[in-house]
């Protein structure tokens, strides 16, 4: 039993203060305006503080903090893309994350397990050999298994697939890891608003007012707001924000859904992600396992659950583990991501002077919060993109300089 | 000791058939029929399990298939739900999460810490220094789940089962046969479901006291089982509802998808616990469950009980406890004013006290928390929640019927999208508008009174069929409520909490009170903060008094706070039932038994079976000595291979050849009839989708080739862009209706001549010809390629005649020495020949020019797909291009492997290999890689960086590498 526990055993008066005030009604203006309550909005708040000293800053929720993608992800943390400029980014994250329960002052139950991508055909393995060469170029732990160390990290899982789609090897992904999604948005909500960042809840964004293609203020159900500075930072409804200031992305809304099961006793002690069998587990600390797929063919803007996905999951989970057939689902959901046609973020400037973008996330948004924030907010306070998110900039979709990720970012989350 | 009573009218078991199992090691008498709470009950037993996270030992609640605590296993399945589960003769079964059995379970004393488990706890703790979190999670992880896991358990093969019908009705209760009734009246076909394994709904346990009501519900069964538009399936729930009335069914013996027209939702009310100290004690359970015990199982609840309610219900339950000798000590009604004055005359008349305005504050744990052997009453404040402990009165007990309120059952009606309101008169959330397919009757929709509910299914039905377009009247319906059914706050404050209001994860009011401090007060937040709602029962008996706790801490109405998202599923699925028979089909060619019987080593590709190469019986060979055998036979005499895998799409019509030249980057306006070119696909970005060969059959016709990989995709855009473009051509992919084979080396022309009527000289068909006539006396199609060899001729011909035409090759190859090749000898030939593989030396950002395929753009074409892509493209410079290599002569070092990468002078990444291959004709490793694009020149040299971090030098060669040879 930790000590730390005992005030709450011991004293009369709850001992633990609000994690966020409740902030109701936005102020006149605003140093800089965050849209989006998710992590990624909040961890930029959180920089913006911390890192730059602008404190002077809303960010805006429609909903509840972090009730968009931030709560709806499988929770994994990983570094082992495929490009240079990928594997450096998210390996920046990685290392954030690790620190990042203590400077937050939260446990986000950050959980280093170790990360399979399971081959079943040549092809993906020379795919596993490309990720695990620049992996190891840029000094990121990550290589090529064959079955029987797959074998001895989940004995539990039949290697032949039932037969169906027998497992030649895998990218093994050392740091790879989970963390509680929700916590990571509270957290950064919590620090943001101790140093003075005010966050609004239930507060919609309905329009952005831009005069001679700048940034002068927002719009919302709450009464205008002035401001210089406006970030968007809300993944599946990006194009109903870049709408409003006139921007155009190539960005398309897929759904995405994953799945949990009931809680069982803690077996499985590696995340598991399989391209072929559009499949990836891991099991948190609840007991549960967490399951997803790839993303949905189609192109939809709804969080609604279909029958599809769960009934194509879990033929694949039980090829990998058959004997889960009479363990049982308790709840899918659905999320709504945000691709880009290179399957990398847009992170950046904009054409619209004031307007930064931070968007594109697809299903790859989660692992990137802190380094996202961290580096969205360095380009508001400078008005100028940090070299490591240059390769993420909007303009390269005119430029063709595309950062491939679609190999890594497939079902890999 | 047995508390089975005398056989009830319409009890579930049946005493016929007696039967034997075991719990914790103790043999138990049940009866068929039986569910294993209540065989358990029926024999004493009342400990059924721990809880989650302070292992306080639990009884039954809610006896409805959500008493997520009694969750039990034996040895082969786990979590198994004793409160629906049926017992089995010889059944071994234990409490899941315990150490040392559910009495002993050596984890109890975790329920004296929890004044130091604060709400989220976790959150706040084990993480500094952080390298201790390991130690802290492997604990926390060990104490976590419920059931452990059988890892031998069986796979399910469970059959999927489609239907379909006017109207499906979820909830076979009074307002639900009352509907199907209705509709099926009117000629629609019903699907009727229910959980239960008897339809009539609370009929069978909470009237079922009253004879009249007993009466309705026969005639209702009897209308129903002899109504032949009705479909029954019971001990079945819905669960869940999806786009455009898809509902899928869950059986024991697996899923039928039913699609339905119109939906009816009539799934009842959940009964919702009164929170007070002490709620969750083995023998404190709702009335509803009490009442099951009684009607259905024969069981008597308790010996000397207490009732605690908010409505009429609680005396209901009160009088079914009386009437099966059950010493009813008291009805405490939380409500100021109590009840009406007949039912509350009816309970006084059994000489049962009836305590008005008051409340239990506490149930007081017998011997070890395994029971309950007082409660506490003291005076309550509806508006403060509060008991008056001064005026506090002991009822000795050993058991608590708990009837405070309802929770709507519907979660399928959120799923569809309905808008639900909160109605004061009930207290109860109802839906205030529904898709215009879904409709809601019965206690779902707010109605209760057993006539109403009839008359509700009826007006759903009937609105449901003007939907279908039927024209029928609608009636409203009236109900005359004495009192609202549920109680709008039946929380009872107490300073030393356990006062749970969420069983499946010891959730207490505190815990809502201190989220809510610490800023989690939306209910969104709170859900997530305190996990209420998240386990296994999906906040069936919880949801509604959280959202009660924080109105009142928020001083906001119900309304206000909203309810959280219902998901799929209603209740817990197996994964086999989802996953179903799982189909992983394959496809053979026509010529795949012959591989097999000649020793070919066949493998998956997409969704083919094809032969990777052969070892034929009784040879002894490598995998790479059979691969370069084959390779040399094409080199030297004659080899031949199934390319039936091939895509193969005839693209006719008066557009066919303007489609073309839109949909590839070459030109087939002017391609003559018995002419072919390549066919490359590129996407809207430039990137490089495909390559095939295209020829010309007639002038509106054209008979096109794609990547074996590719042929769905293919095939599909083209439809996409015929119907985009709006032009006249029409399509039909021959891919699995033409077998096709290529014979190749140069003996190839001596072998296919003897086989055809076609000319096949050089002179008549020179490379890229295509002709039509007879080969071996089917009708074919006739090619000359060049792909793995300068001399080839592909040869299409109907799929049953494949294996004909490939014996009639073999055979008249045999004097040539032809051989079989499979598709890796193909990738070594085609690497000498220096052709890349799309999608193996190329990836999703490869443009043609970066990969030496300028040659098939034709830039000067009006449009084609990619070409606006291209055009910017072409105006920057290349950083990376494809090249053919050679390792130098004689090397035996570390050999590279595909995807190794290329690595500049500075230590950059500069390239990586796509294909690398020995070749033993050629003698040489041989292979594609990217690099940049000055180093493609010939004899440029480059470094690869092999698996182990070794450099091997490689030479940019020009390919075909058969120059090699010459120096």
């Amino acid at each position: 039993m930790p000590l730390g526990l005992l005030k709450y055993g011991l004293s009369r008066e709850y001992p633990a203060p609000r994690y966020f005030r409740d902030c109701t009604q936005p102020k006149k203006s605003y140093d800089a305006v965050i849209i989006g309550g998710g992590g990624h909005g909040l961890a930029a708040a959180y920089y913006l503080a911390k890192d730059f000293g602008i404190t002077n800053v809303a960010v805006l929720e429609k909903g509840y903090i972090g009730g968009g993608n931030t709560g709806r992800n499988t929770t994994i943390v990983r570094s082992n893309y495929l490009t240079p400029e990928g594997v450096n980014f998210y390996d920046a994250s990685v290392k954030m994350y690790e620190d990042l329960s203590e400077e937050l002052d939260l446990n986000l139950f950050y959980s280093t397990r170790g990360h399979f991508t399971l081959a079943h055909t040549e092809s993906a393995m020379r795919t596993m050999r490309w990720r695990a060469e620049v992996n190891k170029h840029v000094g990121v732990e990550s290589y090529v298994v064959g079955p029987d160390e797959i074998s001895k990290a989940c004995p539990q899982l039949d290697i032949q697939c039932s037969g169906q789609a027998p497992i030649l090897g895998a990218l093994y992904h050392a740091p790879g890891s989970v963390a509680r999604h929700d916590a990571v948005a509270w957290g950064y909500a919590k620090e943001a608003d101790r140093m003075g960042v005010e966050i609004f809840q239930m507060t919609e964004v309905t329009g952005i007012d831009v005069k001679s293609g700048k940034v002068v203020g927002v719009n919302t159900n709450k009464g205008y707001i002035e401001t210089n500075r406006v970030l968007s930072a809300v993944a599946g409804f990006t194009p109903r924000i870049t709408d409003m200031v006139d921007v155009e992305t190539p960005i398309v809304i897929h759904p995405l859904q994953a799945c949990v099961s009931e809680p069982m006793k803690p077996w499985l002690d590696t995340i598991l992600v399989s391209g072929s069998l559009h499949v990836y587990v891991s099991q948190s600390s609840r007991g549960e396992l967490v399951m997803g797929s790839s993303l949905d063919p189609y192109e939809v803007h709804s969080t609604r659950s279909s029958l599809d996905f769960v009934e194509g999951l879990t033929t694949h989970i039980t090829d990998m583990f058959p004997f889960l057939s009479n363990v049982k689902v308790v709840r899918q959901w659905a999320g709504m991501a945000d691709i880009t046609p290179d399957f990398a973020p847009i992170m950046g400037k904009t054409p619209v002077e004031g307007f930064y973008l931070d968007a594109g996330w697809g299903t790859w948004g989660f692992k990137a919060t802190p380094i996202s924030g961290k580096t969205m907010a360095e380009t508001i306070a400078r008005d100028m993109a940090p070299d490591l998110i240059k390769p993420f900039r909007l303009s390269r979709f005119e430029d063709y300089e595309l950062t491939g990720e679609k190999g890594a970012a497939s079902v890999g989350h | 000791m047995s508390s089975r009573i005398a056989k009830k009218r319409g009890e579930w078991i049946n005493r016929d058939k007696p039967l034997t199992f075991e719990y914790e090691g103790q043999q138990v008498q049940g009866y068929e029929g039986d569910t294993i709470s209540s065989a358990l009950w029926a024999n004493g037993v009342k400990v059924l399990g721990r809880s989650f996270k302070y292992h306080r030992a639990r009884g039954i609640l809610s006896f409805a298939n959500h008493d997520v605590n009694a969750l039990m296993t034996d040895g082969e399945d786990t979590n198994i739900r004793a409160d629906v589960w049926p017992v089995s003769n010889g059944m071994k079964l234990e409490a899941v999460n315990t150490d040392g059995g559910v009495i002993k379970d050596k984890n109890k004393y975790i329920d004296y810490l929890s004044p130091f488990l604060p709400v989220g706890f976790y959150y706040k703790t084990f993480y500094k220094p952080k390298r201790m979190f390991p130690f802290w999670e492997d604990k926390i992880r060990k104490a976590a789940g419920l059931g452990k896991v059988n890892f031998n358990y069986p796979r399910h093969i469970k059959p999927k089962r489609y239907a379909h019908c006017d109207v499906l009705i979820i909830g076979a209760g009074a307002s639900g046969l009352s509907a199907a009734l209705e509709a099926a009246e009117q000629g629609f076909s019903v699907i009727l479901v229910d959980e239960n394994r008897q339809i009539g709904g609370s009929l069978t346990y909470d009237l079922a006291g009253d004879p009249a009501a007993t009466d309705t519900l026969s005639t209702l069964q009897a209308a129903v089982e002899s109504q032949a538009n009705i479909r029954v399936i019971i001990d079945a729930y819905a669960g869940g509802y999806y786009g455009d009335n898809l509902v899928p069914i869950v059986e024991k013996s697996g899923i039928t998808k039913v699609r339905a027209q119109t939906v009816i939702v009539a799934a009842g009310v959940f009964e919702q616990p009164p929170v007070f100290r002490y709620n969750d004690l083995p023998g404190v359970m709702l009335g509803s469950a009490a009442q099951r015990l009684v009607h259905r199982y024969a069981v008597k609840p308790f010996n000397k009980g207490v009732v605690v309610t908010a409505n009429d219900h609680g005396y209901r339950t009160a009088l079914d406890l009386a009437s099966v000798g059950v010493e009813v000590v008291a009805v405490i009604d939380m409500r100021r004013d109590g009840a009406a004055q007949d039912i509350t005359q009816k309970v006084k008349d059994k000489g049962i006290a009836v305590h008005k305005g008051s409340c239990i504050y506490e149930a007081v744990a017998a011997g070890d928390k395994l029971g309950v052997k007082e409660v506490v009453v003291c005076p309550y404040d509806e508006t403060t929640a509060e008991a008056d402990t001064s005026r506090s009165v002991r009822l000795a007990c050993d058991g608590v019927a708990m009837s405070a309120g309802w929770a709507p059952a519907a979660a399928l009606l959120y799923q569809a999208g309905t808008k639900m309101r909160y109605d004061d008169s009930i207290q109860q959330f109802v839906p205030a508008q529904l898709p215009e397919s879904v409709f809601a009757a019965g206690k779902v929709n707010g109605v209760f009174e057993l006539k109403a509910r009839m008359q509700d299914g009826r007006r759903a039905a009937a609105e449901a069929m003007n939907y279908m377009g039927k024209v029928v009247a609608v009636d409203s319906v009236k109900q005359s409520l004495s009192s609202s059914p549920s109680h709008p706050y039946p929380i009872v404050n107490h300073p030393k909490g356990k006062n749970f209001v969420d069983f499946d994860e010891d959730i207490q009011v505190k815990d809502f009170i201190n989220a809510a401090k610490e800023g989690f007060d939306n209910i969104e937040l709170m859900k997530r903060f305190t996990t209420v709602g998240m386990g296994p029962s999906q906040g069936k008996h919880s949801n509604m008094n959280a959202i009660r706790i924080l109105a009142r801490i928020r001083q906001l109405p119900v309304e206000k706070i909203g309810t959280t998202t219902a998901r799929p599923f209603f209740h817990p699925t197996p994964i086999g039932h989802l996953g179903g028979r799982g189909f992983h089909p394959h496809r053979y060619t026509a010529m795949h038994q012959w591989h097999v019987d000649n020793g070919g080593e066949m493998f998956e590709a997409g969704i083919w079976m094809r032969p990777g190469f052969y070892t034929p019986a009784g040879v002894k060979l490598s995998a790479a000595d059979a691969v370069q055998q084959e390779a040399l036979a094409v080199r030297e005499k004659v080899g031949m291979i199934d390319g039936s895998t091939l895509g193969k799409i005839e693209v006719f019509g008066p557009d066919a050849a303007a489609f073309l030249e839109r949909f590839y980057t070459g030109k087939f306006a002017g391609q003559k009839v018995g002419e072919s070119r390549i066919a490359m696909l590129l996407d809207e970005a430039g990137v490089m989708l495909d390559d095939g060969i295209a020829v010309r059959m007639a002038d509106d016709q054209f008979y096109v080739s794609t990547n074996s990989s590719n042929a769905a995709t293919v095939y599909r855009e083209m439809q996409r862009n015929v119907q985009l473009w709006k032009m006249q051509v029409t399509l039909v992919n021959l891919t699995g209706a033409m077998a096709a084979m290529t014979v190749a080396g140069p003996a190839s022309r001596s072998v296919v001549e003897q086989l055809t009527d076609i000319d096949v000289s050089a002179a008549a068909m020179p490379d890229g010809a295509f002709r039509t006539g007879k080969v071996a006396g089917v009708d074919a199609r006739l090619m000359r390629v060049s792909f793995v060899s300068d001399l080839a001729f592909e040869i299409h011909v109907p799929y049953k005649a494949g294996l004909h035409v490939w014996n009639a090759v073999m055979e008249a190859g045999k004097a040539f020495g032809i051989r079989p090749f499979g598709t890796d000898a193909q990738r070594l030939l085609r690497l000498e020949m220096g052709h890349h593989l799309i999608s193996h030396d190329t990836d999703g950002l490869t443009n043609p020019f970066e990969a030496h395929s300028d040659s098939l753009v034709a830039m000067d074409k009006p449009f084609f797909i990619g070409q606006r892509s291209l055009k910017i493209l072409a105006k920057k410079p290349l950083n990376k291009k494809l090249t053919t290599f050679v390792l130098d002569q004689g090397f035996n070092g570390e050999l590279p492997n595909e995807c190794n990468l290329v690595i500049d002078s500075a230590n950059n990444i500069s390239g990586r290999v796509t294909s690398i291959s020995y070749s033993r004709y050629l003698n040489r490793h041989i292979g594609f890689a990217f690099v940049p694009p000055e180093q493609t020149n010939d004899g440029a040299r480059f470094q690869i960086r092999t698996d182990s971090g070794a450099m091997v030098s490689a030479t940019a060669c020009n390919a075909p590498f058969f120059h090699l040879l010459e120096s």
